[in-house]
């Protein structure tokens, strides 16, 4: 009988999402939203993004000059610690990379800060090399506000809560510093293929 | 005498904290760290879906009080507090 059982799982999935839901993770295709506080509304001509902390000097970029940095468009699962996932989003914005782009730092971490308050932690060398982004489209559309916008750190390689909606900037820091969700009990790095979703996982 | 010869170990709190920890959670009230305004449980506003309890005050939205269930343990996050205030219901 075990041919049977492989065909009905492979014609019941959707095509393609073999092998790309990690552990523990079921298929969804809608975008479900998820939030630690109500949605801010700055006004673009108050939004700045900034990169702080252990840097030769602070970077700032006002929402207009954001838009004119190199954009890149890339096509990526997400994956929720709640225990969704999404396959092939398509997102627009600005790679982390491009941000630190003649920052000189001695920083191994970032805090990255967002209105509201939300923060999120992460080893700089998982915001770097092609990584991570700061988002503001989504399916071609701007970043809707309850997912985010105007704009969103997207790390995809990490469970979601790390991809911080309305994010402000990145604090470089030498030293690690647990944000909203790592300090209640969630993996400081949450690796969706290590299913690291709590305090305690390897 | 000094304050080290008063000094008794945390157990010794047990029986109040007992009786705090066993109190009715709806009837207990929040002041918020952030403003000063003290709101009951029932009147925070709740967020964090299903990651954990995140209540927030209704005067400044400020984070009061979290929690989350945690692979068979609880975590409570209470700096966003003031203080609670529990009403003794024996």
């Amino acid at each position: 009988m075990s041919f049977i059982s492989r065909g009905f799982k492979g014609r019941g999935r959707r095509e393609g999402a073999a092998g790309r839901l990690p552990p523990g993770q079921y298929l969804e295709h809608g975008f479900p939203v998820l939030s630690a506080g109500p949605t801010p509304h700055t006004p673009l001509d108050r939004w700045d993004f900034t990169m702080v902390g252990q840097v030769d000097q602070v970077r700032r970029w006002t929402w207009d000059e954001f838009l004119a940095l190199p954009a890149e468009t890339i096509t990526r699962d997400i994956h929720c610690v709640t225990k969704w996932s999404k396959l092939d989003s398509t997102w627009t914005g600005v790679s982390v990379d491009t941000l630190l782009d003649g920052v000189e730092t001695s920083a191994d971490y970032v805090l990255a800060f967002c209105d509201g308050g939300y923060t999120t932690n992460l080893p700089l060398e998982d915001v770097t090399g092609g990584k991570a982004w700061i988002a503001y489209a989504y399916e071609g559309q701007p970043l809707a506000p309850a997912h985010g916008g105007p704009a969103r750190l997207l790390v995809p390689h990490l469970y979601f809560w790390k991809s911080a909606k309305w994010v402000r900037g990145l604090e470089l820091l030498a030293a690690d510093q647990p944000g909203f969700w790592e300090s209640l009990g969630y993996h400081n790095r949450g690796d969706p293929w290590r299913e690291q979703r709590y305090w305690g996982d390897e | 005498m000094d304050a080290e010869a008063l000094r008794l170990d945390g157990n010794a709190a047990a029986g109040l904290l007992d009786q705090i920890f066993a109190s009715e959670v709806t009837t207990v009230r929040g002041t918020c760290a952030g403003c000063g305004r003290t709101s009951s449980i029932g009147a925070l506003l709740l967020y964090g879906g299903a990651m954990g309890a995140v209540l927030r005050c209704p005067g400044c939205e400020a984070v009061v009080l979290r929690a989350a269930a945690i692979r068979g343990r609880y975590l409570l996050d209470l700096r966003g507090a003031a203080h609670l205030e529990l009403r003794d219901g024996a």
